[in-house]
């Protein structure tokens, strides 16, 4: 039973990256705008939350610090996701392109910008200060539940708490709907009043600062700095959550929580004696073989946004 | 019959700017992080035609740039978006590595079966992705990405069971028989790592060239990629043809791998990451507008950029990282040609004034 509980507990720890990307990337999608981008918003939220806190810990603001790292990849990330807006919705480049670039570009400015402000260094100094897992008070008592779900850091409870409000707004409001409509049928939107361009802007902007989020709590959680390979691959895995929770934000966590499993499942299967025995190598590939496995299998036709790809023609209303 | 129009003046207008502005914005990112960005691009120029040996090192660089350049190029001409070529690229330097290693055959048939073993392979993979496009729908975006990692780890896997080296993080070597340097052209450009694949990516290039616009094979792959229901409509396997243009596309991927292991390297080092040549092919198809020439030409540039670019951090001190970014704004400004135009807005109108 404790096993099966750290497992769990396990898989909330990998997947909250992966539920802040994936949220990051459903926005986006949902108003028509692809964006294969994700891995580069994860690179631009891991690095400037890395220099931020890194600061902030300089500074004197202690405890305070990976709240400030938090708060700063959110809002630097803007940067990448605005240059990414301009192309595909006021220049209406080919947006696959364009997220290319984004990661290109993320990678390639974070890399140098590191070496040109530590001297050199190819990575960001350990923080003392970052996150630890906080046990909710009474909650964490209720048996094998508790362990689970009430003992985690905090930007998992973020996480989560942002997939429900984003599930509200989406699907209950206004607001939501007009997203919705301008992802799925643009110029039918705006003979309605929507303002596409604005809309769309608002939430390639917020995608990008969201997806941001899950790289900085890769480096708020569990690996302390920013290095090349801090993120190595899991916007991808994120994009891929989004297809398989079919643009739902829902489906979206679910499916991020299933590849946070696999990744788990590596961590505590390697105290196993039968466990050594299979190769490394496979617990490794274990996630990406899961979402072929699953995109394969379960999903079937998997519905995208109707526009998406396309941009905004006024003259084709 | 119309001719490719890529020397039209309009067709070359965008790329030529756009290399410009992405060098002086690169420049200025230098300036404001106050490094000396004239020395930089001096020491990079120095670093690509300094000597003999730095010239055919930076042939070297550009041969798996305009390969991986061909193979997105083709991908996307039939409408596809191969970001796999990372992983064709590891397949096929497994495969030449297993013949490399495993197999004893005379000398040039053994290099010349390793290759076709990488190109085989590498196609298996691009093949792969193309057929659960076809077949199920499925995004080849998320499935290219997602073999790219299980390659990675499959490589390792056996390398690990059956062809490391002990007490070393890579494979062991090679058999000389296995070996495709051309020690002749090595010799003339100071040991430089010239290899065979230098004319294969020639060949290549003449190949692409062809089978694109002239083999019946070519007209449908375009057709596919101008409008699938339209291509599906006049009579064309529009599967069947994204499962051969996969293929075709993993195999130059595979080349590269192949090359790498039996050209430069000599064995596989186990790493923790893909190269990421892939993405630089990304980069340097969309440069060469997708045609043969464009692609031989953007990769040249890349190549010489990369290569150029460890000069730059070994003489003005800046961060190689920083032609990543250039590579960047260049792809931007070929992406949102919108962009270059409204830049040059103003001076378009004074020569037509003029005028």
């Amino acid at each position: 039973m404790d096993i099966i509980a750290n497992l769990l507990n396990g898989t909330l720890v990998f997947s909250t990256a992966l539920i802040f990307a994936a949220l990051g990337g459903l926005i986006s999608e949902r108003s028509g705008i692809i964006n294969i981008g994700i891995e580069g918003f994860m690179v631009s939220g891991a690095f400037f939350s890395a220099v931020t806190a890194y600061y902030a810990e300089t500074a004197g603001f202690g405890a305070f610090s990976p709240w400030i790292g938090l708060i700063g990849a959110f809002v630097f990330s803007v940067i990448f996701s605005t240059i990414h807006a301009v192309a595909c919705i006021t220049y209406g480049a080919n947006q696959v392109v364009s997220g290319t670039v984004i990661n290109i570009l993320a990678s390639g400015s974070t890399f140098y910008l590191v070496k040109m402000i530590f001297a050199g260094s190819a990575e960001t100094p350990i923080l003392t200060n970052v996150f630890h897992k906080v046990k909710i008070p009474y909650l964490t008592d209720i048996p094998f539940v508790g362990k689970v779900i009430f003992n985690a850091y905090p930007t998992t409870y973020v996480a989560i708490a942002l997939i429900i409000v984003f599930h509200f707004i989406l699907f209950r409001t206004a607001n939501g709907l007009r997203l919705r409509s301008v992802g799925e049928h643009p110029n039918a939107a705006a003979t309605v009043g929507v303002k596409v361009n604005r809309t769309r802007y608002m939430s390639v902007i917020l995608s990008g600062s969201i997806a941001a989020l899950g790289g900085a709590t890769i480096v708020l959680t569990s690996n302390s700095n920013f290095a090349y390979n801090t993120i190595s691959g899991q916007g991808f895995i994120a994009l891929a959550a989004v297809i398989i929770g079919k643009w739902n934000p829902v489906g979206a966590m679910l499916a991020a929580l299933l590849f946070g499993l696999a990744q788990a499942v590596k961590d505590q299967f390697q105290i196993f004696e039968f466990a050594s025995k299979i190769p490394s190598e496979f617990f490794y590939m274990l996630p990406y073989l899961l979402t072929l496995l699953v995109l394969i299998g379960a999903v079937g036709k998997s519905r995208a946004p109707k526009a998406l790809g396309q941009p905004y023609d006024i003259g084709k209303r | 019959m119309k001719r490719s129009n890529i020397f039209k003046r309009e067709s070359l207008f965008v790329p030529i700017i756009a290399i410009i502005v992405g060098l002086v914005l690169g420049a200025l990112v230098m300036y404001v992080g106050g490094y000396d960005p004239i020395l930089a691009y001096h020491s990079m120029i120095t670093k690509i035609f300094g000597s003999t040996f730095d010239m055919g090192e930076t042939i070297r660089t550009i041969v798996p740039l305009v390969m991986c350049g061909l193979a997105v190029a083709i991908s996307f001409r039939a409408g596809l978006f191969n970001i796999g070529v990372d992983g064709q690229i590891i397949m096929g330097s497994l495969g030449a590595l297993i013949v490399g290693t495993q197999v004893n055959l005379p000398p040039f048939l053994h290099g010349l079966v390793a290759i076709l073993a990488g190109a085989f392979l590498g196609g298996l993979w691009g093949a792969l992705v193309g057929y659960l496009r076809a077949e199920k729908g499925i995004s080849e975006v998320v499935t290219s990405i997602m073999l790219n990692f299980i390659a990675l780890y499959f490589s390792q896997f056996l390398i690990n069971l059956f062809m490391l080296q002990e007490g070393t993080q890579r494979s062991e070597t090679i058999k000389d028989s296995a070996s495709i340097q051309m020690s002749w052209l090595s010799n003339l450009v100071d040991g430089a790592r010239i290899h065979w694949g230098f004319v294969i990516a020639i060949l290549a290039v003449i190949f692409y060239q062809v089978y694109l616009n002239k083999t019946k094979w070519g007209y449908e792959l375009r057709a596919v990629g101008l409008n699938p229901h339209a291509a599906h409509y006049a009579g064309m396997n529009v599967p069947h043809i994204l499962v051969k243009t996969m293929f075709i596309s993993g195999v130059f991927g595979g080349l590269v791998g192949a090359f790498d292991v039996l050209g430069v390297f000599k064995y596989v080092a186990i790493s923790s990451t893909t190269s990421g040549l892939g993405f630089d092919g990304i980069a340097v198809s969309l440069l060469g507008g997708n045609t043969a020439v464009g692609v031989l030409l953007s990769g040249i540039l890349f190549g010489a950029l990369t290569y150029g670019s460890q000069g730059m951090s070994f003489g003005a001190g800046v961060p190689a990282e920083i032609i990543r970014m250039v590579i960047g704004f260049i792809i931007f400004f070929v992406a949102a040609p919108g962009i270059v135009k409204l830049l040059f807005r103003p001076f378009h109108k004074k020569s037509k004034e003029e005028a």
